[in-house]
């Protein structure tokens, strides 16, 4: 399992990947794994009314990495928001199922219910 | 040029309906003729506005249903979906049909039917919007207001009181529009006590879930007095798009498609955000109105907070904002509600916005779809 970005050749990073890249157009040709690589917070929320399929409540926080002097970001599911503040460090923890893929109104099959919650320190 | 006027508008009472899409559809596209006295075989072009009647009620080819409906037999029909901004870019094809030549007489009606669901699953309908590195996380449009909603507070030294203030003032102004959904004034300790959706967002924060409609009857302006001794001109429109994934933005506190849409539309109008004297922005959260407020020009990026702690956006302040009492009071039926807007601006500027009456001759809607990810931002005047 890994937690893919992607890059162009023009050194544009993007979690998750496009065709072509959103900076410059050219195509993305690299990945870069950022399973291993610790993040800083941007901002969370705790929600507390969720959809069908999603724990209750859901803590989410968007995350910037630091890649070569390029900064991608994530969202993705906290393990825990108790004390987690912005600006804090946290790690991606490799999770088999984030939400239940049979209770929601998407397609099960339609693209990949695993990936990655953010630990904080 | 020959500008495209409206002469012509309604909307349906919004808020728990029985009527089904169809039914509401019928009703707002009906009173809108009536309004103009037009009838359903004068129209060219017929355009709805509307997310997901597939995924809520199982009705899809709603065009073709409701052109049978108002006797429209004959008419082009298209349904426009932009999420919840399918109704500003319903403005938009229904302006380019006149615009261009291709109609003389274009109805718009935009509607949503979705409270027969459950809360979870029209939020879940509506997150189906976001992109699978989003959506398997369980992420919401509300939990992305209260991500922003918290960057916005840190970054920008604001109370959380500014956000509950504004939930106040629409509701105060939704007391009297007779179509909104809630017509209840709320205080501000009701606003920052109510249960958390998405921290540091609370309940009064959010917009409800909602069914209704709304329509438009578009001509060119040069006809559109042999139609109606009062009509409006769309005087500038203009839509934009920016990132699928919310993350992927440089600034999160920055919707760049509000940016670009309305400076394509200051420029058709030869207007800027001085001129505007009222608006409807799409208060889905309350934390969108300052972002909108800022994002449009109206105020310095990080200061749209003060003018609302200050009364600027107020009925009675210098820039009156949601005086139908916005999405958040009047109601939100997704494809119903960029049309809603509209509606708003044409009844103040001609004059019929009875107790919530403001003065003015230039209107501006801010229309969002999904976190900003497309917006069309649509300016109306008197000729």
């Amino acid at each position: 399992m890994s937690f893919d970005a992607h890059r162009c050749p023009n050194g544009h990073v993007t979690y998750p990947g496009h065709t072509r890249c959103p900076e410059c157009g050219e195509a993305q040709t690299e990945t870069i794994d950022l399973a291993e690589r610790t993040a800083t917070v941007v901002t969370w929320t705790t929600s507390t009314a969720t959809p069908p399929g999603v724990r209750e409540p859901n803590h989410l926080a968007i995350v910037e990495f630091q890649v070569e002097g390029e900064s991608v970001r994530a969202l993705g599911q906290l393990t825990t928001a108790d004390d987690v503040e912005i600006g804090d460090d946290v790690e991606p923890v490799y999770e088999e199922q984030l939400r239940d893929p049979e209770a929601g109104i998407r397609e099960p099959d339609s693209h990949e219910w695993d990936g990655y919650r953010f630990e904080p320190p | 040029m020959d500008r495209v006027a409206i002469i012509g508008a309604s909307m349906t009472t919004f808020g728990d309906r029985d009527a089904w899409v169809r039914e509401l559809l019928a009703e707002a596209g009906d009173a809108a003729l009536r309004d103009a006295g037009v009838d359903g075989d004068d129209l060219d072009h017929l355009y709805v506005s509307n997310m997901a009647s597939g995924e809520f009620e199982g009705q899809t080819g709603v065009p073709n249903a409701l052109a049978h409906d108002l006797g429209a037999l004959g008419a082009y029909t298209q349904r426009v979906d932009q999420t919840s901004a399918s109704g500003g870019a319903g403005i938009y094809a229904a302006w380019q049909s006149v615009a261009s030549g291709a109609s003389d007489m274009t109805l718009l009606v935009g509607g949503e039917k979705m409270t027969h669901k459950t809360t979870g699953e029209a939020t879940d309908v509506i997150a189906s919007l976001t992109h699978p590195v989003e959506y398997k996380h369980g992420v919401t449009l509300p939990s992305f207001a209260g991500l922003t909603a918290r960057k916005y507070l840190d970054e920008y030294d604001a109370p959380r009181e500014s956000l509950g203030k504004v939930a106040v003032k629409n509701h105060r102004n939704g007391v009297d529009n007779p179509h909104a959904q809630f017509r209840k004034e709320v205080d501000l300790e009701t606003v920052l006590d109510s249960p958390i959706v998405a921290d540091p967002l609370r309940l009064y924060d959010f917009c409800p879930i909602t069914d209704g409609s709304s329509a438009l009857l578009f001509c060119p302006e040069s006809v559109a007095e042999e139609y109606a001794d009062d009509y409006v001109v769309v005087s500038g429109i203009g839509g934009a798009t920016d990132t699928h994934v919310v993350h992927e933005r440089e600034d999160p506190t920055t919707m760049q498609g509000v940016v670009e849409s309305s400076e394509i539309a200051y420029e058709m109008a030869d207007r800027g955000p001085e001129d505007v004297d009222f608006a409807e922005l799409h208060d889905m959260f309350t934390i969108l109105e300052f972002l909108q407020s800022e994002d449009l020009g109206f105020f310095e990026k990080g200061e749209g907070w003060k003018a609302a702690e200050e009364g600027v956006t107020a009925r009675d302040g210098d820039l009156p904002i949601n005086t139908s009492g916005g999405l958040k009071s009047k109601g939100h039926p997704l494809g119903a509600s960029g049309v809603a807007q509209a509606y708003e601006l044409y009844v103040q500027l001609l004059g019929n916005a009875g107790d919530r009456q403001v003065e003015g001759d230039v209107g501006l809607a801010c229309n969002v779809g999904g976190f900003g990810n497309c917006v069309t931002t649509t300016i109306l005047e008197q000729p």
